[in-house]
């Protein structure tokens, strides 16, 4: 448990308004000058059904869920155990439901948690128009401290468009709920409100991000299939891309949709896909097209739950092994990993960039948990990296499009070059392009594109590295927060950790890691697969120390790594 | 498209001088041909052309022309082929292949561009086998062709239709050509490129290795004496009476074009103002 955050459920059915409430406590919580985060959870259904909203407040940046949940808000109890164990509750916890919804399940009393049982349907009876939902808001901004003003803007906000009398019986139910929040001692619960500015904060999912970096980083065509949980980037750039003078095909299947942008990159556009493991194992064949004809291209992965239709709606962190290894042939390719929501932002816009310099395929690596959640953050600094093809001139004479050079780079004609006529080709060629199967051409042209990747400086982008001590956590994604939460505590209570994220997978930068590894006696690794993809990754690529001992903390989705069980894990062996 | 006197290049200047894989005989030399002959009667830029292509005997197309091209995977050229001519609409965009690539592992791409109806012409060289793999049954393959070591009793299975299949997925311009008639299968190209939208010009290819008895398509083809139709319901009762050997234009229709705007109208800073708290 940590101080200065305030972790709330919310679940009910579907018509509840459960995301209603969610959102607005946590844009209300924005507006109040603080941070948070959102997740969210529904059951199977499509429409309907049960569904909760994870949130965590703080005046601090939040990047993960926390331990434990300081108050369930449960508008009725259906189904409500698919999720019990995604909320951990405790005696210090409030349960808050509805008198009328019946007697709470014992999957939720048992934690000790204080049950209040409140007359909400009663008291929406007498606010006309009124819903449950905004009771709710009103008694857990009280709860968390969030200032009725900064609830109120929210409102305001949401409802302008639906009328007067939407709004005030929206803004009644808020006024009840912090009538009845008076009841129940808040104390332990709320936040400070004082002192918080909304200035420069932005209110972004991570699915949100990655298509903001895209177009930062100056992707101008974009293919895609629809897929859950990548959807979202998709429905953010259709019609974003088109303002900004790009487009957005939806194609008929993933085959499709990676061939239409080596086609729209081969055209001189920078492109980008987005989909999810079914998706990217659709797409590994003409990813190594990709690699082969050298047509820079870009894929976003939002991993779930594997393999085959595995969970859906769910994070895990195991499409590591396809995204690095998935491809036929040697195809020395570039993997990223965005390591929170906000970074969804800046590895998309760098890994546009890479793609585009080194004319290289380029799978970012993202997952359910960053991409469905939404967070309040500061607003990412643009790091000004574009896409900057090498090109060559109108005009040119003698052109070899696969022209070896000290970089492994060759110029690229685009398709209104006069004089750079060429054909991209999946067969392996010659310098000038034209198909050969001789030995030699081979093994250049296989140099040559290992060669742009490895003698390439990445720069510091390649892991975000905190704190020191001879206790070192590595980690990669959405494990990178509760991670670098966990090093934070133990920090606080005297044991020295230091964590280390790796954003840049492959090309692995070996010798940076086994620089920042030496003389490490212990090593803590840190991921969410069930074959502990990660480490292997690890074992494979670099030459961990001999003498340090190796531990792993796996586990697959679909329920998050929580910050305390990894701190539990440091203490244990300091 | 008027060919101007500056720019005018000879059909063989669009020809490369690399040396093509197929067997002599082949009926791809007379559709690579007539595919340079369409370009040099449009008088089409080379530097604004591309040929996209897939994987198969007839996908070699590209690296024989001196335009830009792209020889991809089997069965994609045209989602490939889509993506070049939505990111850059000003291109020619041409997608070249065989039966067996368009239509069996790229059937699915097939449909969809047809009723994409984005601005490509699909020239698809059909010789009824696989020739690259040696000698086996494509979906236009008869039933009862008993001569591949994989279907050694014949497919038993329908051919495939793919002027039908056009026609029905929503294909703008529709035609068929026998490559013994280079001159008419240029014309058809030509004008198949002219035409806006997705426009499928299907070429009767022999394959003299694998299928020799196709030498007598000479004598079977013969061009139609119905003129074209610009009614889908026409040009589909035409198909009821089809035997696959009629030659020239089917249809050529006004259905609307797949061609999103590339019109810039905002900053990536505008766009940004929405995550603002």
């Amino acid at each position: 448990m940590s101080s200065n955050t305030v972790s709330i459920a919310i679940t009910g059915a579907g018509g509840a308004g459960v995301m209603t409430a969610g959102q607005s406590l946590l844009d209300a919580a924005a507006k109040a000058g603080w941070y948070g985060l959102m997740t969210r959870s529904s059951g199977p259904q499509i429409r309907g059904g049960e569904a909760a909203a994870f949130l965590r407040l703080s005046p601090r940046p939040v990047g993960c869920p926390d331990d434990r949940y300081d108050v369930l808000f449960a508008f009725d109890w259906m189904n409500v155990e698919r999720f019990s164990a995604e909320i951990p509750l405790d005696e210090k916890s409030v349960i808050i439901c509805d008198a009328a919804a019946g007697d709470a399940p014992e999957v939720m009393t048992k934690s000790g948690a204080r049950l209040v049982s409140l007359p909400l349907k009663d008291t929406v009876k007498s606010i006309p128009g009124g819903r449950v939902n905004m009771i709710g808001l009103g008694i857990l901004a009280a709860l968390s401290g969030v200032p009725m003003k900064a609830v109120d803007a929210v409102v305001d906000d949401a409802l302008a468009r639906k009328g007067k009398e939407a709004l005030a019986a929206s803004k009644a139910g808020v006024q009840a709920g912090f009538e009845m929040a008076k009841a129940i001692n808040v104390d332990e619960i709320a936040l400070d409100a004082s002192g918080g500015s909304e200035k420069g904060r932005w209110s972004i999912s991570g699915n949100e991000a990655a298509g903001c970096g895209a177009i930062r980083g100056g992707v101008r065509f974009v293919a895609a299939y629809p897929i859950t949980p990548a959807t979202e980037i998709l429905e953010w750039l259709a019609p974003n891309l088109e303002k900004v003078g790009g487009t957005l095909v939806q194609a008929e299947d993933e085959l499709a949709s990676v061939n239409m942008i080596i086609g729209g990159s081969f055209g001189g556009k920078p492109s980008l896909t987005a989909t999810s493991g079914p998706g990217l194992a659709l797409m590994t064949e003409a990813i190594g097209l990709s690699v082969a004809s050298e047509t820079p291209i870009v894929i976003v992965n939002v991993m779930r739950g594997g393999p085959s239709t595995g969970i859906p709606t769910k994070s895990e962190q195991s499409d590591l092994n396809i995204a690095l290894n998935g491809l036929h042939g040697d195809a020395p390719h570039i993997v990223t990993a965005a390591n929170s929501i906000a970074d969804c932002l800046s590895t998309t816009q760098w890994t546009v960039h890479l793609s585009e310099k080194l004319q290289a395929a380029a799978i970012v690596l993202s997952d359910q948990s960053l991409g469905q959640s939404r967070a309040i953050i500061d607003k990412p600094v643009d790091s000004g990296l574009v896409a900057e093809r090498e090109v060559v001139a109108d005009g040119v004479k003698d052109y070899n499009r696969y022209a070896v050079t000290p970089s492994g780079v060759s110029p690229m004609a685009i398709p209104g070059t006069r004089g750079g006529e060429y054909v991209a080709d999946g067969l392996e060629h010659s310098p000038l392009g034209r198909p050969s199967s001789a030995a030699g051409d081979h093994t250049i042209q296989l140099d040559k594109r290992e060669r742009k990747l490895t003698q390439f400086d990445f720069g510091d982008r390649w892991a975000d590295v905190d704190g020191d001590g001879d206790l070192v956590v590595i980690t990669w994604g959405s494990s990178t927060a509760p991670a670098a939460e966990a090093c934070e505590r133990a920090r606080a209570e005297g044991i020295s950790t230091r964590m280390i994220s790796l954003r840049l997978l492959t090309p692995a930068q070996a010798s940076r890691l086994e620089g920042l590894l030496k003389g490490v006696k212990k090593i803590l690794i840190v991921e969410q697969s069930h074959s502990k993809q990660f480490y292997r990754y690890l074992r494979a690529e670099y030459d961990l120390p001999h003498d340090a001992e190796v531990r792993v903390f796996k586990r697959p989705g679909p329920l998050p790594i929580r910050p305390g069980e990894l701190l539990s894990e440091i203490r244990s062996w300091s | 498209m008027e060919a101007s006197a500056a720019r005018a290049i000879p059909a063989k200047d669009y020809k490369s001088d690399y040396k093509p894989v197929w067997c002599p005989g082949c009926g791809d030399f007379s559709v690579l041909s007539s595919i340079t002959k369409a370009f040099a009667e449009l008088g089409l830029p080379r530097e604004e052309t591309a040929v996209i292509s897939g994987i198969g005997c007839s996908s070699r197309i590209p690296a024989y022309t001196s335009v830009y091209g792209f020889h991809g995977v089997h069965g994609r050229a045209l989602a490939l082929a889509t993506g070049l001519k939505v990111a850059r609409p000003e291109l020619t965009v041409v997608a070249t292949g065989g039966d067996g690539d368009g239509f069996s592992i790229g059937g699915n791409h097939f449909l969809h561009a047809a009723r994409r109806n984005a601005d490509i012409t699909y020239v698809v060289m059909d010789n009824q086998v696989y020739g690259m793999t040696k000698g086996q049954a494509s979906p236009t393959t008869s039933p009862d062709w008993e001569k591949s070591k994989l279907t050694p009793h014949g497919t038993g299975v329908s051919p495939f239709q793919p002027l039908a299949i056009a026609l029905a997925s929503g294909a703008n311009y529709i035609a068929r050509g026998f490559s013994g008639d280079p001159n008419g299968v240029a014309r058809l190209i030509a004008e198949a490129i002219q035409h806006p939208g997705f426009s499928l010009v299907q070429v009767l290819s022999p394959c003299v290795t694998f299928r020799p008895e196709q030498r007598d398509w000479k004598e079977i083809t013969r061009e139609a004496t119905v003129p074209y139709t610009d009614d889908t319901g026409r040009a589909a009762r035409r198909l009821m009476t089809d035997d696959g050997f009629n030659t020239g234009v089917l249809f050529k229709g006004n259905r609307p074009i797949y061609q999103p705007s590339l019109e810039q109208s905002s900053t990536t800073e505008d766009l940004e103002r929405a995550f603002q708290v």
